[in-house]
């Protein structure tokens, strides 16, 4: 009996051995690129129209979030965004966001640029790469499970508090 | 009676043994990979170091072998049939000659190990130096997951250049490889012209090669770094001091602007997708610095880092399905028109 119980345990223990599967080999899809990802308003002419929400396929995926912390140096989002903290453009950690912070949002920012110095990424880098990044900025602000968030940022950042509550995972 | 006579089979045997390691030992001469091909000073010493301690070594072996066989197949001696005692002590003769043999190993021992230690430190204070280093040249290689960035350094700024994953050298000339990393730790190895040297991410490590003949040797990351270590090679070409500099000047020059139609297209659809954002093609508004410069890409002999010879239908496979060739790799798999591909490559590979 005992050592069926501790069998059992030790077999659980594998349970955590695959805790994530690696897309090695994602699609080059533009699909997205050329729909509408998010909805700014719900105010609509001629009714209501269905409509379909794109949800990012790389959420809660550490490897992912890293690969998007890797693009987001490559890409030079941090020339404009520092590491998260704002520079020349907006700081990516913060509850109040211009053009909404849900995924669909952030995806579309990326894709069709924004007034006053946010490039157009559509078309340019793969929509793949671009939800990757979506994945890391959400990280970034909490928003991804702490298991997959990584632990400690590589980059100095300015507000202690931010990392104390990142460290938590708390959502903001 | 208690020779090896009594085995008649057993000399054959392991005179065949021998000769067949000796064999196997020739077959790595000639190598474009191989620590005992030596092409230069260090690798020179490190296998002349190799080959002492296999010989030095393979003696103590067949006479600590021998022994034991000796001690196996003597007939015993005829032992007078009385009951041992705990106080038995052998006669006064036999204990001073074991004395004797057991001091004698005990000082053959250490006085090997001692000759070891000392060749070895030689060995490694001989590959630490070269020679005449004031006609030397630095080159620094750069540690990517997977792939090398090679610059070679200058004073003159015009004459520094940026390359990958393929190293030419002029023959005869120390160079000094100034190795840095940019993730994680990799090692520098090219056994044909020196050991090993680590890579390690915000440190600057040193080591010198040097080339005596002309040759074609592959390098390889010898320290566990990710996904695709095994595929993260490269080529150092040594050539005569001339050839050396006709393609150093080559290199220098930036890419040729594309000659007909068809390559015009291509470079533009090289310069309208994701590609720029990571290569630089100099000459070009290319400037990406996070990947492989691909200014002479055509010249070089491989691609993704001695994955695949540089062929125009491996590049192809390459840029549609990168991650099917090296699984993990941060080439970006992109989209490209059918109509666009053979524009694209026909350009990619008119970057001699």
């Amino acid at each position: 009996m005992r050592g069926t119980l501790a069998l059992c345990c030790w077999v659980c223990l594998f349970s955590g051995c695959q805790r994530e599967k690696r897309d090695l080999r994602p699609a080059p899809t533009r699909l997205a690129i050329y729909g509408n990802a998010a909805v700014q308003s719900p105010l609509q002419p001629g009714g209501v129209k269905s409509h379909q929400t794109v949800t990012n396929p790389y959420n809660h995926s550490a490897y992912d979030i890293s690969e998007g912390n890797r693009l987001f140096t490559w890409y030079n989002c941090s020339g404009c965004h520092s590491h998260g903290g704002g520079g020349i453009g907006p700081p990516l950690i913060k509850t109040e966001w211009i053009y909404g912070g849900e995924p669909e949002n952030l995806f579309d920012t990326i894709v069709k640029g924004r007034p006053n110095g946010m490039p157009t990424w559509g078309n340019r880098i793969p929509e793949y790469q671009i939800w990757q990044i979506v994945a890391y900025v959400r990280s970034l602000n909490g928003q991804q499970p702490a298991s997959a968030t990584m632990s400690r940022p590589d980059e100095i950042e300015g507000n202690p508090q931010t990392i104390l509550q990142r460290g938590r995972g708390e959502p903001k | 009676m208690t020779d090896l006579d009594t085995w008649p089979g057993l000399r054959r045997v392991a005179g065949v043994a021998v000769a067949a390691i000796c064999l196997q030992l020739t077959g790595c001469a000639g190598h474009q990979q191989s620590a005992v091909d030596p092409a230069g000073p260090p690798s020179g010493n490190i296998a002349g170091l190799w080959w002492f301690f296999l010989w030095l070594l393979t003696a103590i072996f067949v006479i600590v072998l021998a022994m034991t066989l000796v001690a196996l197949l003597r007939t015993p001696r005829s032992v007078e049939q009385e009951s041992v005692k705990s106080t038995h002590r052998p006669p006064q003769e036999t204990e001073a000659k074991l004395t004797r043999v057991v001091a004698g190993a005990t000082i053959a021992t250490v006085a090997i190990l001692f000759v070891l230690l000392v060749t070895s430190i030689g060995t490694g204070k001989g590959i630490s130096e070269l020679p005449h280093k004031e006609k030397g040249m630095t080159i620094e290689v750069t540690g990517n997951q997977w792939w090398w960035h090679v610059r070679y350094a200058n004073d003159d700024p015009s004459r520094v250049l940026e390359t990958a994953n393929e190293i030419h050298i002029p023959v005869g000339r120390p160079i000094m490889i100034r190795g840095m990393s940019n993730d994680v730790i990799h090692s520098f190895w090219i056994p044909n012209l020196n050991g090993k040297r680590d890579l390690i991410p915000s440190r600057v490590t040193t080591e010198w090669i040097q080339a005596d003949h002309p040759g074609v040797f592959r390098g390889q990351c010898a320290e566990f770094c990710g996904l695709q270590h095994a595929h993260m090679a490269l080529w150092v070409i040594a050539e005569p001091e001339a050839q050396f500099n006709a393609w150093m000047n080559r290199q220098l020059q930036a890419a040729a602007p594309p000659s007909d139609p068809v390559k015009q297209h291509g470079q533009q659809v090289f310069l309208d997708h994701a590609c720029v954002y990571c290569h630089a093609i100099r000459g070009t508004t290319a400037s990406g610095q996070v990947a492989p410069d691909l200014t002479h890409f055509a010249s070089r002999r491989s691609i993704a880092a001695g994955t695949l010879p540089n062929t125009i239908g491996n590049l192809g496979g390459w840029i549609l399905d990168p991650q099917s060739i090296k699984p993990g790799n941060h080439m970006a798999t992109i989209a490209v028109n059918s109509n666009d591909l053979q524009p694209l490559l026909e350009y990619i590979e008119s970057l001699k």
